[in-house]
């Protein structure tokens, strides 16, 4: 397919920023967190979001779905990094991937169903170590019970239910846990960008497999590329958004006697971001339609994607904290959230460093 | 849909039995290898001359300009069909040319039918090779400032004035200049963009040396040089339009062609000369060689992006600024990189690959408008911040 938008793709993309800037804008965020809640989104929002068709959309219409593939979902997460909508999108694309592609029938006939009309929150239970590392688990299933920690599980606080993976003979596995189980311990997380994550153990946990155990590694690698192409074009999204309003402020803020947008030392740092901006939007598309084509470079124009945002949208936000000057590093702009949750969402299944190596080593054998 | 499946059969088998083998292989740089025409050309061997001629006769050097003026008259898709089973084999273009590129296009959309049907069909034919006469001494980036001077005298255009870095001048026919017109008028608005064949005795040419040993370029002097009136392409003072017309066309030229899909990838280049445990020994590098790599691969998506946004008529003015800037960086580390790989090998021969790279990337960012002015186009027009 080709690098511009369908016309069912702009429609969608109108929708998502109409919807989201009414109901989830920034200062919803803002006063979320200062509210204390700690469930840190808007139910009502997010049932709303189910009602338009937003949550899962790439699920395939043979499983229920909407079949809208991961573009959609990609133009969905962009315009969601525009308003810093703080929801569980992400978990459900996440888990509604992992059921699509190792579920049994009738596992996929209970969940997708309701994860995609939003009565099921999924906490995708993976990370075990500091950083990002998909490289094996330290954790446990047993004569069905589950063992052991996991690390920022997103939306893990108030979570119905939680896919784990844990090691079994047969190589990695898939497990459905009830967080409600013996022996799960919910330990909520403070993120910097104020959303909902825990960590959370497990001792002796009754699980049960999602789908056949030995499918699974191909289905957690495909699902990995899946969340990494949705965060880029979040990145995206949250970059051009801090950039619009950075260059507005350029023009607007006078000193010297003139708008700081005229100096030639600012404007030229301006400037270089916007190319650096229209160039990688084609590589954030590119990915989300490698993932719909099946095509074999998915994977790793996935890392690219994320890699090279996770970047990017760093040094949009240095620039736009910069170029606010003072105000610029208080809690009263906006800006500072977006500085925020860019390096969460940059941290979120490999940053720039782990996607370089990965690329240097996959994709050009060096 | 077949028809284009039909033609690409065709195309493939054509080039399969009419490209030379030698004339086959990753993109050499703007260099001898290829064949630039002109009235004063010789071939390099008898395959450059079969491969140029065997196109020239399908109207393959300009595969989408009329047949009338020497093109094939290709619409969009099978032009691209041909690129991609050029491509496919690594088929070396028949013939380099600026007149293709620049001064082609000016004509097909300002020029008059007398001076489409004079010059066009030779450039696709590669009977005229063209300079490109812009700069001045005194008149880089502030290219309007411009005061080469042509007045119209007894019917004819009379040309003074001093022109420089002209590329490849000594070996050029003809060159398209700007020149100031009308002097009262303001600075954008006096300059004409007239044809003016170099060989007469009122043009002369200086060659000038590069840092890598080269000299590609001339100061052209103009000493009463003269051009039939009939000579200026648009009207008489619109030259900066094409001007602008013809500089957003060479960036994008420039930009696109730093792309991994026409030269050898520093990676390939890396692992034949330092072996993997070579560069496992060097991690900085590595790194450094794999975000090249991704800056790269992200400058061909942005390419492929901007073809699909032309076929969709969605084109974007500032296109050209973002690949001149960014493709032109990028060409600045790769020559790094390749000397880095190259070590002390590298160092020891001006005339190695590399060296050639590494010397030529500076050209790059200056040519076609230096990088702060593409930085200064995209500020004040796709940011719309402020004059000082
Ligand atoms: C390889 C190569 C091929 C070329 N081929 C041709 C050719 O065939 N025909 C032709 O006519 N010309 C040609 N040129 C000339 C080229 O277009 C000019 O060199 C270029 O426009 C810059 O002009 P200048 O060299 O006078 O530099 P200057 O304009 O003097 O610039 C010097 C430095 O000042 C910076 N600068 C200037 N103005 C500004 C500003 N407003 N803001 C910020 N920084 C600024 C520039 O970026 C540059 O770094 C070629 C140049 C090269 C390197």
């Amino acid at each position: 397919m080709p690098l511009v938008l369908t016309e069912d793709e702009v429609m969608l993309v109108d929708a998502a920023r109409g919807f989201l800037t009414k109901s989830a804008p920034v200062s919803a965020l803002r006063a979320l967190r200062d509210s204390g809640d700690t469930l840190r989104y808007t139910p009502s929002v997010w049932g709303e979001m189910a009602e338009n068709g937003f949550i899962a959309p790439h699920v395939p219409e043979a499983e229920g779905g909407l079949g809208m593939g991961y573009a959609a979902a990609g133009l969905i997460a962009e315009q969601m990094g525009h308003t810093l909508a703080p929801t569980p999108f992400l978990s459900a694309a996440i888990a509604a991937e992992l059921v699509v592609q190792v579920g049994s029938a009738e596992q996929k006939a209970d969940l997708l169903p309701k994860i995609i009309a939003g009565n099921l929150i999924v906490g995708f239970a993976f990370e075990e170590g500091l950083r990002h590392n998909p490289a094996g688990t330290a954790v446990t299933f047993k004569d069905g019970k589950v063992s052991g920690t996991k690390k920022i599980v997103l939306d893990g606080v108030g979570a119905k239910l939680l896919i784990v993976v844990a090691a079994t003979d047969a190589g990695p596995g898939l497990f459905l846990v009830d967080p409600s189980a013996a022996g799960v311990t919910v330990r909520p997380l403070d993120l910097i960008d104020s959303r909902n994550a825990a960590d959370v153990d497990f001792a002796d946990t009754p699980a049960t497999p999602l789908g056949e155990v030995g499918a699974a590694k191909a289905a957690i690698a495909r699902t990995l590329d899946v969340a990494r192409a949705l965060l880029a074009a979040e990145l995206l999204g949250i970059a051009d958004e801090a950039f619009d309003r950075t260059v507005a402020y350029l023009k607007e803020r006078v000193q010297f006697g003139r708008p700081i947008g005229s100096f030639q030392a600012l404007q030229h740092r301006a400037a270089r971001l916007y190319a650096r901006l229209d160039l990688t939007r084609g590589a954030v598309l590119k990915a989300l339609r490698a993932l719909d084509e099946g095509d074999k470079a998915a994977t790793m124009l996935c890392s690219l994607s994320k890699g090279a945002m996770s970047k990017l949208a760093y040094d949009v936000m240095v620039e736009a904290t910069h170029m606010h000057g003072g105000i610029g590093v208080t809690d009263e702009l906006d800006i500072g959230l977006f500085y925020k949750r860019v390096r969460v969402a940059s941290e979120l299944f490999g940053d720039a460093h782990f996607h370089t190596d990965r690329i240097a080593t996959q994709a050009f054998g060096i | 849909m077949s028809d284009l499946d039909d033609f690409r059969a065709e195309t493939r088998a054509w080039l399969e039995a009419n490209c030379p083998q030698s004339r086959r292989g990753a993109f050499r740089g703007f260099s001898t290898f290829n064949y630039w025409g002109g009235r004063k050309a010789v071939f390099q061997d008898e395959d450059q001359q079969l491969w140029f001629e065997r196109m020239r006769d399908k109207g393959w050097t300009v595969p989408e300009w009329p047949v009338e003026y020497g093109g094939a008259g290709l619409d969009k898709a099978r032009a691209n069909i041909l690129q991609q089973e050029m491509r496919r084999i690594q088929a070396q273009s028949p013939l380099q040319s600026l007149g293709i590129w620049m001064l082609g296009p000016a004509l097909l959309h300002f020029g008059t039918p007398e001076q489409k049907a004079e010059h066009l069909p030779k450039i696709a034919r590669g009977e005229i090779r063209w300079a490109q006469g812009y700069s001045e001494p005194g008149a880089g980036s502030d290219l309007a400032s411009l005061s080469t001077k042509g007045e119209l005298k007894d019917g004819q255009w009379v040309v003074n004035g001093s022109k420089i870095w002209t590329t490849n001048g000594d070996k050029c026919d003809m060159i398209f200049t700007l020149v100031r017109t009308e002097p009262d008028a303001p600075k954008h608005q006096g300059i004409s963009f007239i044809l003016i064949d170099m060989d007469q005795p009122g043009v002369t040419t200086k060659p000038i040396k590069l840092i890598n040993g080269d000299d590609p370029f001339v100061q052209t002097f103009f000493d009463n040089a003269t051009a039939p009136a009939d000579q200026v392409v648009g009207p008489r003072g619109k030259g900066w339009d094409v001007t602008k017309y013809l500089l957003g066309h060479e960036r994008e030229m420039i930009g696109s062609s730093m792309t991994n899909s026409v030269t050898e990838t520093v990676s390939s280049v890396a692992k034949a000369k330092l072996g993997a445990d070579g560069l496992k020994a060097d991690p900085g590098l590595r790194i450094a060689i794999a975000q090249h790599e991704m800056e790269s691969w992200i400058l061909g998506i942005a390419v492929e992006r901007l073809k699909d946004m032309g076929k969709a008529k969605q084109f974007s003015q500032f296109s050209p600024s973002v690949l001149k800037l960014m493709g032109t960086e990028l060409n600045y580390r790769r020559g790094e990189l390749l000397m880095s790989i190259g070590g002390f090998e590298a160092i020891n021969d001006l005339m190695s690959e590399p060296v050639h790279s590494y010397l030529h990337a500076p050209a790059n960012c200056i040519a076609g408008g230096s990088n702060e002015v593409q930085l200064n186009i995209l500020s004040k027009r796709a940011l719309g911040l402020p004059e000082l």
